[in-house]
């Protein structure tokens, strides 16, 4: 199994008191699968998605990532974690704005170590970000921001991508093509997607779904 | 409708209190520094007005006993009937109650109009001057100290230094108790033609020339006018930080500009409101600023009399007196300043369309047009203070190039830390360095007035503390050089003269003739000097430029010697035949440096000058002796020999004393040097918070691939310093080139002579360091802001409720 989610609880403390956002999940993932998380709005989607992402720490459980907890990490720890182990496309402002799309797609594959020219120029030509690559983020139409990010994630060759509504903010059209080639793209990079969204529609379009309600994995 | 209007406009301020504060703060200060250089400069001005008139009578020629006795009313008389043009003069320490006063006692009948300090010209005051029961003319602050103590009617003037009365003479004689002797005749310039000589006419009577001392206006204009040139470039980077926080304020009111504008206000409704929220802030910023202003002064005040006093003899009161115009002027500036910073926001407001979407940014992205005007003004600027160092004249040309240097050397900054900052980018070969200087450039435009304003301050202090220090060494050297006989020694005939000659023979090791001569060359009156062939004057001699053999060519009598204003002025070189009274010729040797004389000067040989100008007064000597052996020396001289205090000078104290003055001057430009920095820094400051505030998106990426918050804090950290660093480099050649145009371009067009220049690069370090500290003060706060971000605030802004 490639993660493995063991009781994973979170609270967090509002001035309104407590929220008990996650109560015990358990959830595995293959590798090499992919899997949409659902659930309605303020379920806790995001929230767990950072905890596997290594950006949060859980209250209590376990989050086996190819058998390491990361749940017990430090600070560093869990950088070096998402440096190496862990691709991350968000909903927006994925890109850092003082790089230009060339410098942005290779970004995270040369700070962990694993530069891949003929791999990213593959990703490149695929996504059709040929002629972008002079560009800075703010030139860019949403559209094209989230291909760059898709291939900034994949150039990497993360074993686990984690990806939070990463068309939420596309029209239909878009968000179709864009989704479509992050599919394609991670399935032939061999690595596992989990994969935050609200459409059932797109959840279709992958290996499988799971349900988030209150607070638990249903 | 209308306030409706004008409160939502203010409420900003309500919002972004630190952004007020800013702006009143950078305005504020930067009037303080105007106003309290200007309180310094006025202050000092005034006192030498007083002083001078005082002094006055005494740049006139005067007559005096050979032996300091009093001159008999007799001789007054006799010299009177034969036509000589003289006044008498009456002066002496007299008590009045419990205070002491110096009493000088005029004729204002006979009085030349030169030697006329004080206005007696209207005719109550002149009878009540000439009155018997009499009339003291005094300062506001002596007539203060003396209320109570004398029965005698006071006038006050705000021309006469304090502690000191002017009187009638017979008021003076009476009080004195000198039954008509007099202390000196003041001699007029105009004298009839055919007067008798004076050696005939009254034995023992000695002329004592106008001008024995340098001049003191002269030294310190020099002084004043590096002052305001500091003081200005202390306003100019205060500017600087209004300009950015006014403009800042204006960007992030675009929005509530336009939905007034489109509920229908007039566009110049707004731009009223927005004059008048502009004057107000100025006008508080300026009290405020004359007001700490007036503090600095009075705090800087003591060291700038001290130094003044010491330096050039001037008398200058250590404490400040309040006047009007400073308040006048101090808040004019404020209000120009800030209307000038303010124009281009104003503006842009007039331009702005109705319907544009706002651009929360926009004023930190300062678009690549406005980048590429600055860098073509910032070379034209440079071009244009090269062309005017090179072929510029006069002193306004001299400040032309000061004002192009700086501003040019401003506006290029970003343009050059930008090319810095790319190719280290392009150098790097790991990701996080390449995007640390890619990110440090996204930066600069935000930060780039501030670098500027830091550049300024940077640069004026490593010029400005070039000059002073060159100006210590060469002057203190200089003094080392003059005076490099232990003692000087005036006789007070040639009698005396001759009989210390033979005295001094066997107690002192050389006993140097100081003769002089009057007189007129190439259409000036100077004076003439004859040297003594001795190794002091080979060793010694201040020399600018000459030929190898010239103290040969001295002691033969072939050659002359001219000092630099000469040289400079009349255009005279090395090698040119230089005619001298008498109808004869000497060849120019060499030039040397004579800081603080106003006029020309030649040397000849000793025999030469003894051989032409055989009436020459030989009563001056420089006496070397060995430095232990001076004290006794001197007490001798004053002892045994009964010569006068005043006719003795030992020089190792005199130079001891300049220098003490000197580390006084250091105190007030070093105090001035932390002041601009401090306004730099301040709006260093005041950029990095109002960044620090859009930072998140920009870092968040960053933190999500694998980068702690830690190592995030400490990026931070080195761009500042980075920026800093590169920015006090930049400001190192500016430095000396504001230095370089101070001491050789408008120090040679405003006094006659120039300074050479000294480089002190262990002060830049100093500077650096101080630069260094004011950096990690100024990111201090927005650094605590960042580490206090947590994962959520970081992560929200992935999130679309941003
Ligand atoms: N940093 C935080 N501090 C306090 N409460 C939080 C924080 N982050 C999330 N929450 C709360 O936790 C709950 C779950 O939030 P989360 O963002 O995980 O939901 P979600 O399923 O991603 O919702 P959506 O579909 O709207 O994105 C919400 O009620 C939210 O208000
Ligand atoms: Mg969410």
């Amino acid at each position: 199994m490639l993660l493995s989610l063991r009781n994973v609880s979170k609270t967090y403390a509002t001035p309104e008191g407590k929220i008990e956002v996650l109560k015990g999940i358990d959830f595995d993932l293959p590798a090499a699968q992919s899997v949409a998380l659902t659930g309605e709005s303020g379920s806790g989607k995001s929230t767990l998605l950072h905890l596997v992402a290594g950006l949060d720490q859980p209250d209590s459980g376990q989050i086996l990532v190819a058998g390491r907890d990361i749940a017990g990490l430090g600070d560093r720890g869990r950088a070096a974690y998402r440096r190496s182990d862990v691709g991350l496309i968000f909903q927006q402002f994925n890109l850092i704005p003082s790089l230009d799309v060339a410098a942005n797609i290779s970004f995270h594959a040369r700070l962990a170590g694993r530069q891949d020219t003929t791999w990213e120029t593959q990703l490149i030509e695929t996504l059709g970000l040929t002629s972008l690559m002079r560009r800075y983020p703010e030139q860019l139409s949403g559209g094209q921001q989230q291909r760059v990010a898709i291939a900034r994630t994949l150039a990497a060759r993360p074993a686990l991508v984690l990806a939070d509504e990463p068309t939420g903010n596309l029209d239909e059209t878009t968000g179709d093509t864009v989704l479509g080639l992050m599919l394609s793209l991670t399935k032939s990079s061999g690595a596992a997607l989990l994969m935050v969204t609200h459409s059932p529609r797109l959840a279709l379009m992958l290996d499988g779904s799971v349900l988030l309600r209150s607070g638990r994995i249903a | 409708m209308y306030w409706a209007a004008a409160t939502a406009l203010l409420s900003h301020w309500r919002r972004h209190p630190v952004q007020l504060a800013t702006l009143l703060l950078g305005l504020a200060l930067a009037t303080a520094l105007w106003s309290g250089v200007q309180a310094i400069n006025a202050e000092a001005r005034a006192s030498y007005g007083r002083a001078a008139s005082v002094l006055d009578q005494n740049r006139l020629a005067q007559l005096v006993e050979r032996d300091g006795d009093l001159i008999s009313a007799d001789r007054y008389a006799l010299l009177r009937r034969d036509g000589w043009n003289v006044s008498p003069v009456i002066e002496g320490d007299v008590r009045f109650g419990r205070e002491r006063i110096r009493l000088i006692g005029i004729d204002p009948l006979t009085m030349p109009p030169e030697g006329q300090s004080v206005e007696t010209a209207e005719a109550q005051d002149l009878f009540d001057f000439l009155s018997p029961s009499g009339l003291l003319i005094v300062s506001p602050a002596t007539a203060e100290r003396l209320e109570g103590q004398t029965a005698m009617k006071l006038k006050i003037s705000g021309q006469m230094p304090d502690g000191a009365a002017f009187a009638d003479i017979s008021i003076a004689d009476r009080l004195l108790a000198r039954n008509g002797g007099l202390s000196r005749l003041v001699v007029a310039p105009e004298q009839a033609l055919d007067l008798g000589r004076l050696d005939q006419l009254a034995p023992g009577l000695t002329v004592r020339q106008a001008g024995d001392r340098p001049d003191v206006a002269q030294l310190t204009d020099s002084f004043h006018l590096n002052l305001t040139a500091f003081g200005f470039l202390a306003f100019a980077v205060g500017l600087f930080i209004v300009y950015a926080a006014i403009g800042l304020a204006f960007e992030q009111r675009r929005s509530t500009l336009r939905t007034l504008r489109a509920l229908g206000l007039s566009l110049s409704a707004v731009t009223v409101t927005l004059m008048v929220e502009i004057l107000v802030l100025a006008l508080v910023a300026g009290l405020t600023g004359v007001v700490i202003g007036y503090g600095m002064a009075s705090l800087l005040l003591p060291g700038v009399a001290a130094t003044l006093r010491g330096l050039y003899g001037a008398d200058v009161p250590g404490t400040l007196s309040l006047r009007p115009e400073w308040w006048a002027t101090g808040l004019g500036m404020a209000i120009a300043g800030t209307m000038i910073s303010s124009a281009q926001s104003l503006w842009r407001v007039r331009n702005m369309p109705l319907l544009a979407t706002a651009q929360p940014r926009a004023w930190a992205r300062a678009s690549a047009r406005s980048a590429r005007f600055q860098l073509v003004a910032g070379l034209l600027l440079i071009a244009v203070a090269l062309t005017l160092s090179f072929t510029g004249k006069g002193l306004a040309a001299g400040f032309g190039v000061l004002a192009c240097l700086l501003l040019g050397a401003a506006l290029l900054l970003p343009a050059i830390l930008s090319g810095f900052l790319s190719i280290m980018q392009g150098r790097s070969s790991h990701p996080l360095a390449a995007w640390f200087w890619a990110d440090t450039r996204q930066q600069l435009p935000g930060l780039s007035l501030a670098l500027m304003a830091l550049l300024l301050a940077l640069a004026a202090n490593v010029g400005v503390g070039t000059m002073v220090s060159s100006f210590r060494l060469t002057f203190v050297g200089w003094l080392d050089q003059r005076l490099a006989a232990e003692l000087y020694v005036t006789a007070r005939d040639e009698d005396e003269a001759s009989r210390l000659r033979i005295w001094l023979m066997d107690r002192a090791t050389t006993v140097l003739p100081i003769w002089n001569v009057e007189g007129e060359v190439l259409g000036e009156t100077l004076q003439i000097y004859g040297v003594a062939n001795d190794p002091t004057y080979r060793d010694h001699w201040p020399l600018l430029r000459g030929e190898k053999d010239v103290w040969d060519q001295i002691a033969t009598g072939r050659g002359a010697l001219v000092n630099e204003q000469l040289w400079r002025k009349k255009g005279v070189e090395i090698g040119d035949q230089l005619p001298l009274p008498g109808g004869w010729s000497v060849s120019i040797v060499g030039i040397y440096s004579d800081y603080g004389n106003p006029k020309g000067q030649v040397i000849i040989g000793i025999d030469k000058l003894a051989e032409h100008y055989p009436d020459v007064s030989r009563l001056r000597y420089g006496i070397r002796a060995s430095p232990k052996a001076v004290p006794a020396l001197k007490e001798q001289l004053t002892g045994e020999f009964r010569l006068p205090s005043e006719n003795v000078v030992d020089q190792a104290s005199l130079k001891q004393q300049s220098r003490g003055v000197f580390e006084q001057t250091f105190a007030v430009t070093g105090a001035l040097n932390i002041f601009t920095l401090a306004v730099a820094g301040f709006a260093m400051f005041a950029s990095l918070l109002t960044l620090s505030g859009i930072r998140l998106p920009q870092l968040a990426p960053v933190w999500s691939m694998g980068v702690t918050r830690r190592d995030l804090v400490a990026f931070e950290i080195a761009r500042t310093l980075a920026l800093w660093l590169a920015t006090f480099i930049a400001a190192l050649p500016v430095g000396l080139a504001l230095a370089w145009v101070l001491l050789s371009i408008v120090n040679v067009e405003a006094f006659g002579w120039r300074l050479p220049m000294h480089v002190f690069p262990a002060d830049w370090l100093q500077l650096g360091l101080v630069a260094l500290a004011a950096a990690g003060l100024s990111i201090l706060i927005p650094l605590r802001r960042l580490m206090a971000v947590g994962p959520s605030e970081l992560l929200r802004t992935f999130a679309n409720e941003r």
